[in-house]
C-alpha cells in the first residue's frame, strides 16, 4: 500500500500511508485510538475506498469497490465484533457466504464442509468442534471459527483487528502459536493491536502508525518495549501548558479498593484505588477496554461496586444506584452521549431538566413546572451558547458538539461536587472540543472535582493536575503533570510494566 | 425509489396525514363496493344513518364505544412507556367479575345507589390492576415479555369467567328460576348496582373521559409522566437520571389494568346488569384487542382515543345493525381493515419520507 490517504468530514484518518506486509511474516500494526489503523485495513478489505494512493498485490495493482472483491484476492479479516450467526453451526458459519464449491450447491453437503474445517481445525491447532452450535462456544472459540472462516476460503492475508481483547492470556498464547503456523504455512498475517507485549511477541516486523501517518517500520527482535511505546505515543510535551492556578482542596471523591462487573460478568475493575480532591483534574489515562469506562460509571453509580467503597465528600455512597450518586453531587458525563446522556426522542428542556426535574426549579410538588422548564432551557442554551436549539426542539436534532453542551449544561447547572467526565470530547470538532476543555477547567476552578477519562494524551496534559494510569483494571501507576514523562504513561497503558511482559 | 428517515416531522403532516388516510380508506371500500355491484354513496349513506341518525342508533354507539374508549386508554396509557400490555382483554374480564361481586353483594344488603356505584368503580380499578400487575412484576423483576404474559393472561381470564357461571358453587352464578335450570347464567344485579344513564349516555362514558383527562394530565403535567416519558424513550437515560425503573414499570402497568378494570365495571353497572348474559358474550366482543387498534390510530394521546372509540364504536355498531340482504356483509369489516391499514401506512409517511430518484452512494461512517 503506497501513499494511502482517506479523509473523513472533519478528520483525514490516513495522511500518506505507506504500509508493506511479505509472504510468509506476521506484520503488527501498532498505534493507539484514533491512529489511522482501522481505516487502513478497511481500505484494504474494500469496504473504504482510498482518496488517493495506490494498493499492489504481488506486484499488481488492484481496485476493491467492495469487500467482495477484496476477498476474491484473499483478503480476509477477522474483525473485533465477531461476524457469526449464533444460531447455526460451526460448519454452517464457515460456509456461509463462500461462493464457491460446497458454498454453492443448492443442499448444503454438510458432511463434507464439517470434514475439511475439521481437518483445518487440526491442522492449524484451532480446536472447535465443526457441529456445535456458535452460540455454545466461548469467544476463543468463536475467534476460532473466524479464523477457520478465512482458512477455509483459502486466505492469503489475514488481519486480525485487536484479537486478544477478548482472549484470557492463556488464549492468547494459543492464537499466537497458530498465527505463527499460517505464516509458516506462506500466508501473511496482519496482527492490530495496542499492546506493546504482544506484538513483540507474535511479529516479525511492526508498522507504526501515529496521527494518520506511518512513523517507523521496524523488525520486532530489534525494538524494546520502551522504543516501541516512544514511537507510537512519540509527541514532544508542549512547553505551554497551562499555568496551575487551582489548589487543590480536601478529598471529595475517594475510592478504595473498588472491584466492579464489567458487562460481560468478568471483573472490570480490580482493586482500584484514588482520590480526587476540591478543585484539581484527576485524569485516567489507558487503552479503551481497561476498566475506564465501568470505572466512571462505578462513581456515577450505574454499575454496582463487587468490592471496595466509594465515597463522596467523605460519605459513603450505595453502589448501583444513580439517583444516590446524584443526591451526593455526582454529576456524569457519560462516553455515549446520544444512548445515555440523554433522552434522543424528548425536548431539549426535557433533557435538560433530565437529573433536576425533581427540585424545586422544574416541579412543585407532583406536579411538573412547565414554564419554569422552559425559561430554565432558554437561560442555559443562552448561556452555553447551545447553537440550533429552541427548548421544544428534540434533542436528537442536535450536532455532536451542541449535543455535548446540553449534557454539559444539565451537569454543571446541578452545582456538583464531582464531575465525571468520560471522553467528553470524542467525536467533536476543534472549536468543541476547546469549549469542553474550558468548561472543565472553570468547574475545576469553582472547586468541583473533575475525574477526566481519556484516550487522548494531549488532551490530558492539557487539562490534568494529577494523571493515573488504568491497565486491565488497576491503577497501573500515577504521576503529576509536571513530572509527566510520555514516555513512562505510554508504557504503563500499553501493559509494558505488566509482569507477564517481562 | 428510497425511503429517507424526516430529520423534522412538520406540525401539518401530523394532521394531513390521518384526514388523507381517512379519505384514501372511503376511496378503496369504494372500489370494492362498486366492483362487488354496490352503490358506494348510498352504502356510505346507510351506515351514516345506522351510526347516528335512525332512533337508537346513537345509544347503540355509545355502547360499542364506552368500553373501547376504557380499552384504548388503558393501551395507551402502557404503550405510552412502550410497555406493551396487551392484556386489556383480560383486565376488563377480572374487572367485571370483582365489580359484579361488589355489586351483587352491597347491591343486596342495602348499600345506597351512590356508595355501591363507588365501589364497583375501585372493585374494577382493583381487579384489572391485580390482573395487570402479574406480568407487571414479571417484566420489573425477570425481564419477562409482557406481550406475550399479558396476552396469555388474556385466556386464563377468559376461562375464569367462564368458571364463575358455569360452577353451580360460584357466587355469581344464578341459582333460582326457569332459566337458570336449562342453561348456566350469572346472578342479576340488585337495582341499587345500575348504574344511571344521563338520557342515552351511560355513566361509563361519562367516567372514561374523565379518566382520559386525567390520564393525559398525568403524562403531560407531572413528575410521574416525566419519568415515564424518559424511560419510554431511553431506558438507558432513564437509568442515568436516576429513575426508579421498577417502580415505574409496576405503577404504569397497575393504571393500565386499573383503566381496563373500570371498562368491565362499566360493562356490568352500565350494560349487561350481570358478569355476563352469555357465558361467550363478552369474551366475543375482543374490546381488549380492538382497544389497541383505538390506541393506536389515536397516537397513544387518551384526549383522542375517546374520539377515536367513538368513531370505531360508531363503524361497529352500524355493522351490527346493518347486516342482512340489502347491506353487504362484510362492508364494515372490509371497511375497518382499509381504514386501519391505511392510517399506519400514513405513519410512515409522518416518519418518513418517500425520495424518487437515483440513490446517491451512502456517506461512510467515520
Amino acid at each position: 500500500m503506497r501513499g494511502i490517504v482517506k479523509h473523513f468530514p472533519g478528520v483525514l484518518a490516513n495522511d500518506h500511508v505507506d504500509f508493506e506486509a511479505a509472504v510468509g511474516e506476521v506484520h503488527a500494526l501498532l498505534g493507539e485510538n484514533g491512529a489511522g489503523k482501522s481505516t487502513l485495513s478497511n481500505i484494504l478489505t474494500g469496504l473504504y475506498r482510498p482518496d488517493s494512493g495506490e494498493i499492489l498485490l504481488d506486484g499488481e495493482h488492484v481496485q476493491f469497490s467492495s469487500p467482495r472483491d477484496a476477498l476474491d484476492v484473499g483478503i480476509f479479516m477477522v474483525h473485533q465484533h465477531f461476524r457469526l450467526v449464533e444460531t447455526f453451526t460451526v460448519a454452517e458459519n464457515v460456509v456461509l457466504g463462500d461462493h464457491r464449491g460446497e458454498g454453492r450447491t443448492f443442499r448444503l453437503r454438510t458432511r463434507a464442509i464439517e470434514r475439511r474445517v475439521a481437518e483445518l481445525s487440526k491442522r492449524f491447532g484451532l480446536a472447535v468442534d465443526p457441529r456445535a452450535p456458535v452460540w455454545h462456544l466461548s469467544l476463543g472459540e468463536q475467534q476460532r471459527v473466524e479464523i477457520l472462516k478465512a482458512l477455509y476460503r483459502e486466505a492469503r492475508i489475514l488481519i486480525l483487528d485487536e484479537p486478544t481483547a477478548v482472549l484470557t492470556p492463556q488464549e492468547a498464547e494459543v492464537l499466537f502459536t497458530t498465527l505463527r503456523e499460517m505464516a509458516a504455512d506462506g500466508r501473511t498475517v496482519i496482527f492490530i493491536s495496542h499492546k506493546l507485549h504482544e506484538v513483540k511477541a507474535v511479529a516479525d516486523r511492526v508498522t507504526v502508525l501515529r496521527g494518520g501517518r506511518s512513523i517507523a517500520r521496524v523488525d520486532a527482535a530489534d525494538a524494546t518495549l520502551r522504543s516501541l511505546a516512544a514511537l507510537m505515543v512519540g509527541r514532544e510535551i508542549e512547553s505551554g501548558r497551562a499555568a496551575r492556578d487551582r489548589v487543590a482542596g480536601e478529598p471529595v471523591l475517594e475510592l478504595a479498593n473498588v472491584w466492579a462487573d464489567g458487562d460481560r460478568g468478568d471483573a472490570a475493575i480490580r482493586g482500584a484505588s484514588l482520590i480526587v480532591r476540591r478543585g484539581e483534574i484527576v485524569a485516567v489515562a489507558g487503552v479503551a477496554g481497561n476498566g475506564q469506562r465501568e470505572l466512571a460509571e462505578a462513581v456515577a453509580g450505574m454499575r454496582p461496586a463487587t468490592r471496595g467503597t466509594i465515597r463522596i465528600a467523605g460519605k459513603t455512597v450505595r453502589g448501583g444506584d444513580p439517583r444516590s450518586a446524584i443526591a451526593a453531587g455526582v454529576a456524569y458525563v457519560p462516553e455515549d452521549r446520544l444512548g445515555t446522556g440523554v433522552a434522543p426522542s424528548l425536548s431539549i428542556a426535557s433533557n435538560l431538566a433530565l437529573k433536576g426535574y425533581r427540585d424545586r426549579h422544574a416541579s412543585h410538588g407532583p406536579l411538573l413546572r412547565l414554564r419554569r422548564m422552559r425559561e430554565r432551557a432558554a437561560e442555559l442554551i443562552a448561556h452555553y451558547r447551545i447553537a440550533g436549539a429552541a427548548p421544544s426542539s428534540a434533542a436528537r436534532l442536535l450536532s455532536g458538539g451542541n449535543l455535548q453542551k446540553v449534557v454539559l449544561a444539565r451537569e454543571f447547572s446541578g452545582k456538583p461536587r464531582v464531575l465525571v467526565a468520560a471522553s467528553p470530547t470524542r467525536g467533536l470538532d476543534v472549536g468543541a472540543i476547546e469549549t469542553v476543555h474550558a468548561y472543565l477547567r472553570e468547574a475545576a476552578a469553582d472547586g468541583v472535582g473533575v475525574l477526566l477519562i481519556s484516550e487522548d494524551l494531549d488532551e490530558i496534559l492539557m487539562l490534568a493536575d494529577r494523571i493515573v494510569v488504568m491497565y486491565e483494571g488497576a491503577i497501573a501507576g500515577e504521576t503529576t503533570r509536571d513530572d509527566a514523562d510520555v514516555e513512562e504513561i505510554g508504557l504503563l497503558m500499553a501493559g509494558g510494566r505488566d509482569p507477564r511482559a517481562d | 425509489m428510497r425511503i429517507e428517515r424526516r430529520l423534522r416531522q412538520p406540525r401539518w403532516l401530523l394532521v394531513a396525514v390521518p384526514a388523507g388516510s381517512l379519505v384514501f380508506a372511503f376511496f378503496a371500500s369504494g372500489l370494492v363496493l362498486l366492483a362487488t355491484g354496490h352503490d358506494a354513496l348510498r352504502s356510505y349513506r346507510q351506515i351514516f344513518d345506522a351510526a347516528f341518525l335512525n332512533s337508537g342508533a346513537l345509544g347503540q354507539t355509545l355502547t360499542q364505544a364506552t368500553p373501547l374508549a376504557f380499552t384504548g386508554l388503558a393501551a395507551a396509557a402502557a404503550f405510552r412507556m412502550r410497555l406493551f400490555n396487551i392484556g386489556a382483554e383480560g383486565q376488563l374480564f377480572m374487572g367485571a367479575v370483582t365489580a359484579d361481586a361488589a355489586g351483587l353483594y352491597l347491591g343486596g344488603h342495602g348499600w345506597p345507589h351512590a356508595l355501591v356505584i363507588a365501589a364497583m368503580v375501585v372493585a374494577g380499578c382493583a381487579g384489572g390492576a391485580a390482573w395487570a400487575l402479574i406480568p407487571g412484576v414479571l417484566r420489573a423483576f425477570f425481564k419477562t415479555n409482557e406481550i406475550i404474559t399479558s396476552l396469555m393472561l388474556n385466556y386464563v381470564a377468559a376461562y375464569v369467567m367462564t368458571y364463575l357461571i358455569f360452577n353451580t358453587e360460584s357466587y355469581w352464578r344464578q341459582t333460582t328460576g326457569f332459566n337458570a335450570s336449562v342453561f348456566p347464567t350469572s346472578k342479576t344485579l340488585p337495582n341499587a348496582a345500575w348504574w344511571p344513564a344521563a338520557n342515552i349516555f351511560p355513566l361509563g362514558g361519562g367516567i372514561a373521559i374523565l379518566a382520559a383527562v386525567l390520564i393525559w394530565f398525568l403524562y403531560t403535567r407531572t413528575r410521574f409522566g416525566f419519568e415515564a416519558q424518559v424511560l419510554g424513550d431511553s431506558p438507558r437515560a432513564a437509568r442515568y437520571a436516576g429513575i426508579r425503573t421498577r417502580r415505574k414499570i409496576l405503577a404504569v402497568m397497575a393504571i393500565s389494568g386499573a383503566v381496563a378494570g373500570v371498562g368491565g365495571a362499566s360493562q356490568v353497572g352500565d350494560f349487561s346488569h350481570q358478569l355476563d348474559a352469555d357465558p361467550n358474550g363478552l369474551q366475543k366482543q375482543y374490546y381488549g384487542y380492538t382497544g389497541i387498534v383505538v390506541a393506536a390510530l389515536a397516537r397513544y394521546n387518551p384526549l383522542a382515543v375517546v374520539v377515536v372509540a367513538f368513531l370505531i364504536g360508531a363503524l361497529q355498531n352500524a355493522g351490527n345493525t346493518l347486516q342482512g340482504a340489502d347491506f353487504p356483509s362484510g362492508l364494515v369489516g372490509v371497511m375497518q381493515g382499509i381504514i386501519l391499514f391505511s392510517a399506519l401506512g400514513g405513519e410512515l409517511l409522518v416518519r418518513y419520507r418517500v425520495r424518487v430518484g437515483r440513490a446517491l452512494p451512502a456517506p461512510e461512517a467515520a
